[in-house]
């Protein structure tokens, strides 16, 4: 894509330099001559901001490392030590703890951008795989991050996060203690977590080394998503490119200064700030808000499907979430790459940009939260007041036959007039039967917003009618729901569909819109030359 | 000498070198392999970790209806003395429609195979669906333990009866080493 080399040293140091090690060459080809398509727009910007996010959190993180104490009596200390004692930590511990946020925000529109412009298609397959390597890396070096302040809410994901390895069958267990290094999360945890937490940042250096030599390699996509053909088609990165990635990223640091400065906590949660508590359990245990999608999709599977049970058919789930992005670029079949010339796909893409978001939001939600209901949750209670009560035991002839015998026994005392029967089983196949004879038989009926609402509700009705009733009949009506598990159902149902249904067959169907005649015909006389 | 008894017999020459390359190759991969391995099985638990392994508890110092919670390997451990309405609601509900059916009295077995205490009940605390430690009685609808992570109730036997829980809570392994002492593990 570059072409040859069109460096030229000037002075006698740089020629000099040049014949033993080219690297000025290589960062003038790479970042000042390197030829970008002329109609780059502002997504295309965002590739820049995450280079400085990771620089800035590896030096944070190398400086918030010579404070930091990784023991589990010492490090919620020390963490608070930095934040308030040591000149400037709070300043530092913030740009590091914001700028975590700020590195996924930046990665997501990265993502999007190169979905919507078909950026995973021939050729740039690699660049797009090694791109989800390093989203991967950065969700595991975020986990791990977010494990060492060992609050409440480090501790606890950390537990629900190795319990979902524990899933798996037959090696789940060893997995997970080798994981932890023992058989909770404890000390060995948090001091391997916090050695990894230093590592990964390096191995994602690493493959962001291969992601730009890949990009380089086989050029950049553009909004059009038509390769380039001639050099009229380019403009040198430097000026052009890097003005504008400067630009954006001022932006960009506006924003992040503002967290950091004036609500450098927003985007965290409050029970972090409770030191970890293996006793104890959170009210809720939520993640950071950018894995809240991939935890709306473990939760949403809560049912087994076949052999699988829910725990590991939600693990499953969340992992095949990611792992479709790995062959994306062979289950979309379409030859056409930008969606700008794709206009069923389009809105496809604009529903799954709305899906994700909605994700987000159900994974902070409480699952069983009612966002729907067909009607109120009541029940009705029936109860005899001033009959007598008596007594009688059941014995079955043996376990299967036991509900047969108990409804024998029960038709019977209703037979003999009483008004109010109850079976209690004591044994496989003994029990006895209480029933009532005489009395008024009375009747009340409470209605709920929820289901635990109505269990006290029963509760405080028999609590009122007391000594009156000597037992209760309960008959309880739930009706439909939709709560946010439900929702999420639906959400990661549209998820999945999207990448292995919908991008394959739309591919194959799909009539493209017409592409410009700027783009399709040369500009100037037939020719497409002298553009510069 | 190598290189005579090579020439010697030249149609083999291939065949032993490819054997050497093989030996080579597979002697570096078992090499690789071993060297490896001391650095993966380093983060298993550790000698001083598994140490930890057994927990005695002394259990004259619970009273009736009173829980306490104790470490055992690192992770909380239920001890509940249990009372007389907790234990007939636990053995009337062993024929209730259970999601992981199990009798009240097999939920007390002993590590050696003697039956326990219907008083006594050493349960792991933490809920099977992911970890969390279930709190006892508060938003249970069952009289037992309830997590609040993702709302498993669990009964008085600690048998999961409503929510996303897979299983029934773990027994902690435990025997009577004499009439209010118990070791875990």
């Amino acid at each position: 894509m570059s072409g040859p080399s069109t460096y030229e040293p000037k002075t006698a140091f740089t020629r000099w330099l040049d014949r033993r090690l080219p690297i000025v060459r290589l960062g003038y080809d790479s970042f000042v001559a390197y030829p970008t398509p002329r109609n780059l727009n502002y997504w295309w910007t965002f590739g820049a901001m995450l280079s400085l996010c990771l620089v800035v959190q590896i030096i944070t993180g190398v400086v918030l490392a010579m404070h930091y104490v990784p023991h589990i009596d010492m490090a919620f200390a020390s963490v608070q030590r930095i934040e308030r004692d040591v000149p400037f930590g709070w300043l530092i511990q913030n740009m590091h703890a914001v700028g975590a946020s700020m590195f996924f925000l930046a990665v997501y529109i990265h993502m999007f951008r190169g979905l919507y412009y078909g950026s995973y298609k021939a050729p740039r397959e690699l660049l797009w795989i090694l791109g989800c390597v390093i989203y991967l890396l950065m969700v595991a070096t975020a986990f791990l991050g977010y494990t060492l302040p060992w609050g409440q809410m480090s501790f606890w994901g950390a537990t629900v996060i190795t319990n979902l390895l524990g899933a798996l069958p037959l090696i789940g267990e060893p997995i997970k203690n080798w994981l932890m290094g023992g058989f909770s999360v404890d000390q060995p945890t948090l001091n391997r977590f916090f050695s990894l937490h230093y590592l990964l940042p390096f191995v994602i250096a690493g493959v962001v080394a291969l992601h730009v030599w890949a990009l380089h390699e086989a050029g950049q996509n553009n909004p059009a998503g038509v390769d380039v053909k001639s050099k009229a088609d380019t403009v040198p990165f430097t000026p052009h490119a890097t003005m504008k990635d400067l630009f954006a990223m001022g932006l960009f640091l506006i924003l992040f200064a503002t967290f950091i400065f004036y609500m450098p906590d927003a985007l965290g949660h409050a029970d972090n700030f409770i030191p970890a508590n293996p006793l104890q359990t959170p009210p809720e245990i939520v993640p950071e808000w950018y894995l809240l999608p991939f935890y709306a999709i473990l939760r949403a599977i809560d049912f087994n499907i076949g052999p699988i049970d829910s725990k590991l058919g939600g693990v499953l789930a969340m992992f095949a979430a990611i792992g479709v992005l790995f062959i994306l670029p062979w289950l979309d079949t379409s030859r056409v790459r930008s969606m700008r010339y794709r206009p069923i796909a389009r809105q496809f893409f604009l529903i799954f940009v709305v899906v994700c978001i909605f994700l987000g939001w159900c994974g902070g939600q409480n699952p069983g939260n009612i966002l729907a209901k067909a009607g109120p949750f009541s029940a009705t209670l029936e109860w005899v007041e001033g009959g007598t009560v008596s007594q009688a035991p059941i014995q079955a002839a043996g376990e299967s036959q036991w509900q047969e015998a108990a409804d024998t026994a029960e038709a019977a005392a209703r037979e003999q007039g009483a008004t109010m029967t109850a079976v209690n089983r004591t044994g496989a196949s003994t029990g006895s039967l209480r029933t009532v004879a005489g009395g008024a038989v009375q009747s009340r009926v409470v209605t709920a917003e929820t289901v635990d609402a109505l269990e006290t509700a029963i509760g405080a009705a028999k609590v009122e009618v007391g000594q009156a009733a000597p037992f209760f009949t309960v008959e309880r009506r739930l009706p439909p729901t939709f709560t946010v598990t439900n929702l999420s159902q639906v959400l990661t149902l549209y998820y999945f569909l999207f990448f292995l249904v919908i991008l394959p067959l739309l591919g194959l169907r799909e009539k493209p819109g017409r592409v410009p005649d700027t783009i399709a015909k040369p500009v100037i006389d037939g020719k497409a030359q002298g553009a510069s | 000498m190598a290189e005579a008894a090579g020439d010697a017999h030249a149609g083999d020459e291939s065949t032993r070198r490819d054997f050497i390359f093989i030996a080579a190759g597979s002697a570096a991969a078992v090499g690789a392999a071993a060297t490896i391995w001391p650095f993966i099985n380093q983060m298993n638990p550790a000698a001083d970790t598994r140490a930890l392994s057994t927990t005695e508890v002394d259990l004259s110092a619970v009273e009736l209806g009173q829980q306490i919670k104790v470490m055992w390997q690192g992770k909380p451990v239920f001890v509940r003395h249990r009372t007389a309405e907790e234990i007939a609601a636990a053995q009337r509900d062993d024929f209730a429609n259970l999601k992981d059916p199990q009798a009240d009295a097999d939920r007390l077995i002993q590590e050696d195979g003697q039956a326990g205490q219907p008083e006594w009940i050493v349960l792991q605390a933490s809920c099977t669906h992911l970890g969390c430690v279930p709190t006892f009685a508060e938003g249970s609808a069952f009289g037992g333990w309830f997590c609040p992570c993702h709302g498993s109730d669990y009964d008085t036997s600690g048998r999961i009866r409503r929510g996303p829980a897979p299983r029934n809570l773990d027994i902690a392994p435990y025997v009577f080493t004499g009439p209010t002492a118990i070791r875990i593990g």
